[in-house]
């Protein structure tokens, strides 16, 4: 109550943003929210340039011949657009960006737990960032960004162990990032602030820090043999001098698999904050959500052999891994029945960010069902490795990522930046990406099945037109990921000044000013609601909300 | 030869092997559930939107915290559903991947960027292989570099075919034609130029192309020139147990006794790892004196001595000698 009234008056306050200007107060800030920003900035790049790497693979695809570009140069084509997204955009995107700005300020505390800490996962970040860039200006990397043993190993002829040096440092920054978070959900709760009224937000993150402190270094180490065997010819993964390339895919899918999840549970988290606060009411089972996530983080560990059903593994590993897989798919469901049901009764509304919440399930959907065609192990035999995994795999990491990422951007984008975005545009671009998206890797499902396999600069003919409609879709989503880029960036100019709460919503971050300042709250907050708790003693003043409405 | 026939927006790809209708029926029944289930949440998400759409500007929705009975329900119906999926999945997969032990045995090599492909009666192809249809066919498959991948997607099957160790893959066309061969793990450069062509044909017809590309020599008899003359293996593995190593008549397929006391499978890929590692598994009884031939013998040799060792008598093979090594 007190934080409301405090955004009333009208003088400029010091916020986050204003308190300094110069290069230095970017550089070496220890504010969360600071270092978010810089993350936003860096990853958008990363999501660019992993985005240019994409339109080259669909203008490559668009007829069956190889014509566009070298075979050589299409392999790493698709090599870049991998390595640039999953471990430069889609890993980092949510946790350090929105998990970064909103946390603290969601369970009432004044910064992450270590400042310091989290400034050197950002220049980590960069570091790793930097090296791998330089690595594919240098001539790049054809390996895929699976490193598949071995070809990486042995027979690659590219900048395998520069371009892996600088995942390695990167992923020191998620394992600190991780860290971080958790000794900061675990003792910076504001009071009252009780395990059960955090917001899913944060118990997805908390899920998700899990994963990157347990599966991150062992993607490290694996990296590290690669080097070793690469530089060194000591036989880990290569036959030919005594290793075992099966033991690299071990390796590797043990960080990688549960790595999905830690581009979707954020998402997750994301989704439960719009479907509760647009529909104005109490999430539906809240426990359920909450546990859930930590269920897919647990049960996310023991499926990595799902990626090697046809690798020559045990027919008995496989029929394990599969039945596991089924099992992880429960909770998953449990999660989209729970959105649903939250809808019921509601008081819902249609703003930009509900958009995308509602076209992650819809997209998220698919991208799960399709989960269990692959997790299937008689059906796996003919779908893996075949654009099936690859449509499969873009609506997991693009229908569900991506699209819970763009809606936290736009919904928590006022307090952020202080700035109101077109709310017409935001509506414009979220309905592009759907229909885009779609377009482009719906006809990928039927290609799997046709048997196109992935990773190929040429198809046969026939495959044809099912390839331009993909390519016609992508261009629609290219267009729809680019608007905001434009529209956001101009709301910071032109931009209406956005208010303390501009959907008049309980959570905490809508009780400091709109951008808060450095310390997030004027006084610490103490917390007596239940998340979501849309009731009237809450301190939500309709009456003023309306009136300032109507002047706005 | 009937070409591959496409619509013009292809939906479905051609049939042609015993349990490709397996695979589709699985294939249809997870499209079913995924229909099922995405029109029912996507009704349901329309209904309660349009239904319940914002009446009042910051009107609170109704007070409703969730249901034990609904969690419960919906928490065991996907898992149910889920668990029959695993169940077909299962069953489609164990036909896949267990060779039958009476089937036609074509020997596998692939290399960046080509397969190279041998007939029990000797004939060699390069990129494309004939078959007979309705006869049972088990592919025995290493590589001489990196990962490949043997992917028929007519037949619905493919196995990762692996440097160091054997894998199989089996099938049984039940439809003469032509169908797409694919390499479907990245193995480099012309990744997507490493395929072919599977040739289904008729018994007869597939008489008439043996009979018209007439090999000098099968795998065994390759094997043997080998054995006796060019490696010397003969010297040592004699016809009776008199040689300083043990005799391999009869061998494939039987549990030999190591010196450290474990039993094994003679299989392909115990005999290959006994000629690369001799030293790995010493047979009970045995000095460990015999040198490895590492890098003196080729992929496909290596393939010819394994042909020529099963030829030398079988015991019964067991089933473990299937997609795992």
């Amino acid at each position: 109550m007190e934080n409301i009234k405090a955004t009333e008056t009208k003088e400029v306050k010091v916020n986050y943003l204003n308190n300094g200007y110069s290069i230095w107060s970017w550089l070496f800030t220890k504010d969360h929210k600071r270092i978010a920003i810089m993350y936003l900035i860096s990853i958008s790049i990363f999501f660019l340039i992993g985005g240019l790497y994409a339109a080259a693979i669909r203008l490559e695809l668009l007829t069956p011949q190889s014509d566009l570009f070298e075979t050589g140069t299409y392999n790493k084509i698709f090599t870049h657009h991998g390595i640039m997204m999953v471990f430069f955009f889609l890993i980092p995107a949510i946790p350090a960006t929105l998990g970064n700005f909103m946390i603290p300020i969601m369970i009432g505390a004044k910064d992450l737990a270590f400042p310091r800490i989290n400034l050197l996962s950002l220049y980590l970040y960069w570091l790793g960032g930097i090296i791998t860039l330089w690595a594919l200006l240098q001539g790049g990397v054809d390996t895929g960004w699976t490193f598949y043993t071995p070809y990486s190993t042995t027979f690659s002829n590219s900048y395998v162990v520069a371009a892996g040096l600088g995942i390695f440092i990167n992923g020191f920054s998620s394992i600190l990032t991780g860290l971080n978070f958790i000794v900061t959900i675990h003792t910076m709760r504001a009071p009252g602030m009780t395990w059960f009224r955090l917001p899913l937000f944060v118990w997805a993150h908390y899920a998700t820090s899990l994963v990157m402190i347990l599966g991150t270094p062992v993607v490290a180490i694996t990296i590290l043999l690669v080097a070793v065997e690469r530089i060194a010819r000591i036989g880990i993964f290569d036959p030919a001098i005594g290793g075992d390339p099966i033991l690299f895919q071990h390796l590797f899918w043990f960080y990688s698999h549960p790595a999905v999840y830690i581009m979707i549970l954020p998402s997750m988290g994301v989704i439960s904050e719009l479907i509760a606060n647009f529909s104005r009411k109490r999430i539906f089972g809240y426990e359920f959500i909450a546990f859930s996530s930590i269920a897919i983080a647990v049960f996310g560990f023991l499926v990595w052999g799902h990626h090697m059903f046809v690798s020559g593994q045990s027919i008995y590993a496989g029929l394990v891994f599969s039945f596991l897989t089924m099992v992880v798919a429960v909770p998953s469901a449990i999660k989209v029945f729970n959105w649903t049901a939250t809808l019921y009764k509601g008081q819902v509304s249609y703003d930009t960010p509900m958009l995308y919440a509602l076209g992650f399930i819809g997209l998220f959907l698919i991208g799960g069902l399709t989960g269990l065609f692959l997790g299937s192990i008689g059906l796996n035999v003919h779908l893996t490795d075949t654009y099936f995994v690859v449509a499969h795999f873009h609506y997991v990491m693009v229908g569900g990522t991506v699209l819970g990422y763009l809606g936290g951007l736009h919904y928590w984008w006022p307090k952020m930046t202080g700035k109101m975005y077109s709310e017409f545009w935001g509506k414009i671009s979220a309905m592009l990406v759907f229909v885009g998206f779609n377009l482009t890797f719906f006809p990928q499902f039927i290609l799997g099945y046709m048997g196109m396999p992935r990773r190929y600069a040429a198809y046969p003919p026939e495959l044809q037109v099912l390839n331009i409609f993909s390519t016609a879709g992508a261009s629609v989503l290219g267009v729809g990921l680019v608007l905001p880029v434009i529209y956001l960036t101009l709301s910071l100019i032109v931009g209406k000044k956005a208010p303390a709460n501009p959907w008049l919503l309980p959570g905490l971050e809508w009780r400091t000013s709109s951008p808060p300042p450095t310390e997030n709250f004027e006084e610490t907050p103490v917390v007596t609601w239940e998340a979501y708790e849309f009731s009237e003693d809450n301190g939500l003043d309709i009456e003023k909300a309306k009136r300032e409405l109507v002047t706005a | 030869m009937q070409q591959q026939s496409y619509s013009w927006v292809p939906l479905f790809p051609e049939r042609a092997s015993s349990f490709a209708w397996e695979v589709d029926a699985l294939y249809f029944y997870l499209v079913a559930i995924s229909v099922f289930f995405t029109v029912l949440i996507v009704a349901t998400i329309f209904y309660f939107a349009i239904r319940y759409r914002e009446k009042e500007k910051f009107k609170s929705g109704a007070e409703i915290h969730g249901s034990l009975l609904l969690e419960t329900t919906w928490t065991a119906i996907p898992f149910v559903i889920a668990m029959t999926i695993f169940l077909g999945g299962a069953i489609v997969y164990y036909n896949q991947y267990r060779p039958p032990k009476d089937a036609m045995e074509i020997y596998v090599v692939g290399k960046q960027w080509m397969w190279k492909m041998q007939h029990p009666t000797g004939q060699r192809e390069i990129n494309e292989l004939h078959v007979p249809v309705n006869t049972k066919i088990k592919l025995i498959m290493t590589t001489e570099d990196v990962l490949h991948d043997f992917y028929i997607p007519a037949f619905r099957t493919k196995a990762d075919v692996v440097p160091g160790r054997y894998t199989t893959l089996w099938f049984e066309a039940t439809k003469p034609g032509k169908y797409h061969l694919y390499c479907a793990e990245y193995c480099g450069l012309n990744h997507s130029g490493m395929g072919g062509w599977i040739y289904v044909m008729e018994k007869e017809d597939y008489e008439r192309w043996l009979a018209g590309n007439v090999s000098n020599q099968t795998p065994a008899e390759a094997g043997k020139e080998l054995f006796e003359a060019k490696l010397g293996c003969a010297s040592c593995h004699q016809q009776n147990d008199q040689g300083r190593g043990p005799t391999l008549v009869g061998l494939f397929g039987k549990e030999v006794k190591l010196a450290n006391g474990q039993k094994v499978i003679a299989n392909e890929e115990y005999i290959r790892n006994s000629i690369l590692n001799p030293q790995g598994q010493i047979v009970e009884g045995y000095q460990p004196i015999m040198p490895t031939f590492k890098g003196q013998v080729t992929e496909e040799q290596l393939v010819a001595l394994v042909a020529y060792i099963k030829s030398l008598g079988t015991q019964p093979q067991s089933n473990t000698m299937t997609a795992s090594n």
